[in-house]
Formats: structure tokens, C-alpha cells, sequence
């Protein structure tokens, strides 16, 4: 048995706001604004720059700024570095705005990865992905 | 992440053994004669998988006359759901305090 052996999922959240996308753009990208909503953070919207968020729980993500295009779309990375492995996180967050009339749809990706993954291919993410496709339909069929 | 989804996604890791699975939940319970026709390993191999994927609680045997049949449990795929739960909610509560900022925010 080869150790491809892992698993990711994503996570997908959509929500219009009520504001245009400039404003969301400085929530999403101004260090103080993050905290307010999100975690305390030294975040700067810079291609490759290093940040941390830290959690009310005393937890620390490691993060690497790898897409800004203002107003339009932001990821970073967003891993947790645990000595148990099962708590272990690697994960990409992507942040994509769309005006709309009267405001801005925000969607939030997460597309998590377990750590045994780091010596899995990249075939074998995508067959994993795949997989979790396919089988949805199969669900959806059973249902 | 608890030690079951580590099992499953190591289970479900191999691709021999993801494909079993997937014919097991597309065409329903089958022996092992059947699943090691369309399969491209042999019997032995199938068996082995098969033996993992049982410990993992993902497929149930049942045996009748001299023959087992092999059935899918996807309730056991349910840990896999986790993660990607706790995740959503713990992003629709980010949201609402986002909402809640812009609401307070300079224009």
C-alpha cells in the first residue's frame, strides 16, 4: 500500500451583503478589520507574505498570502500545525467577491487537506476529489 | 479530526479499494468472484482489500451457501461529513460577524 493515502474537502460558503465591494474588500484585507471579525492577525494584502491568525482558543494558523486582486478575489493559505496528526490542517481559503445589484456576493472556499497528504501526489488529491464527485452522485442516486 | 476519519481516508486512500467501494455503492451487493471479474486484480488481492474495508466499517459480509456477499455501508462515510460541517458553521458565524462590522464600518 503506497501512503498516497488522504483525503480533502471542501467547504463552501456564499452570502450576499448589503455593501458594495470595495468596503467588503478592506474587511477582507485591513488587519483590524479582520480581527473584528475574524481573528487577530498581522495580515498585509501582499503576494507571499507570511501571517498568523490567532484564535480566541489560543490556536495558531500559519498563513501565506497567495492571490490579491483587489475587490475581486483573495486566498491564502491556512494550516494548523498540531502534534497530534489528527488535528494536523492544511488548507487553502479563497475569498471571491461579484458585485450584485444593491451589494456584493461574497463566497468563501475552503478546500482542506490532511496532512498525510503532503507526500500524496497530485493525482492522488484529485482522484480523491473525484472520488467525493462521484460519490455524491452515487448518494444522490441512492437517495 | 477523530481516529475514524483518519482510517477512512487512509481506507479510502487506495484506489483499488476506492474503486471496490464505488462498484459495491453503484451496483449493490456482490461476491467477491463478482467484484474480482471487473476489478483487474486477483481474487486474493480483492479479498485483502475487501478485509480492510470491512475493518474500516465500510463494507459488510454477509455469507450465503458457500459464497460471501460484499454490501457498501455509506453510514460509515458519515465522519468524512464531519470536518466539512464543523467548517461550514464555523464560517456562517464569521460571516454574521462580518455582517455585523460592515453595518459599523466608515462608508
Amino acid at each position: 500500500m503506497t501512503d498516497a493515502a488522504a483525503g480533502t474537502r471542501s467547504v463552501v460558503i456564499e452570502r450576499e451583503f448589503a455593501f458594495p465591494p470595495e468596503k467588503l474588500w478592506r474587511a477582507l484585507t485591513q488587519p483590524h478589520l479582520i480581527e473584528a471579525w475574524l481573528m487577530k492577525n498581522d495580515f498585509s494584502p501582499v503576494v507571499g507574505h507570511s501571517f498568523n491568525l490567532r484564535g480566541d482558543w489560543g490556536g495558531v494558523l500559519d498563513c501565506k498570502v497567495l492571490t490579491v486582486e483587489p475587490e475581486r478575489e483573495l486566498a491564502y493559505t491556512w494550516d494548523f500545525e498540531h502534534e497530534d496528526p489528527a488535528y494536523n490542517l492544511k488548507s487553502l481559503v479563497t475569498f471571491t467577491l461579484t458585485p450584485m445589484d444593491g451589494g456584493t456576493r461574497l463566497r468563501m472556499e475552503q478546500a482542506g487537506f490532511r496532512p498525510e497528504q503532503k507526500q500524496a501526489s497530485g493525482g492522488a488529491r484529485y482522484g480523491w476529489a473525484q472520488f467525493l464527485d462521484k460519490l455524491d452522485h452515487v448518494l444522490a442516486e441512492t437517495a | 479530526m477523530s481516529n475514524t476519519a483518519d482510517i477512512l481516508f487512509r481506507t479510502l486512500g487506495d484506489p483499488s479499494r476506492r474503486a471496490l467501494f464505488e462498484r459495491l455503492c453503484r451496483d449493490g451487493e456482490q461476491t467477491v468472484g463478482a467484484l474480482t471479474a471487473g476489478a483487474g486484480i486477483s481474487q486474493p488481492a480483492v479479498s485483502k482489500h475487501l478485509g480492510v474495508l470491512k475493518l474500516a466499517g465500510l463494507v459488510r459480509d454477509r455469507p450465503e451457501g458457500r459464497q460471501t456477499h460484499y454490501s457498501a455501508q455509506l453510514t460509515a462515510l458519515a465522519p468524512l461529513n464531519d470536518w466539512t460541517r464543523e467548517m461550514a458553521g464555523f464560517w456562517e458565524g464569521k460571516f454574521d460577524d462580518l455582517d455585523d462590522l460592515l453595518k459599523r464600518m466608515d462608508q
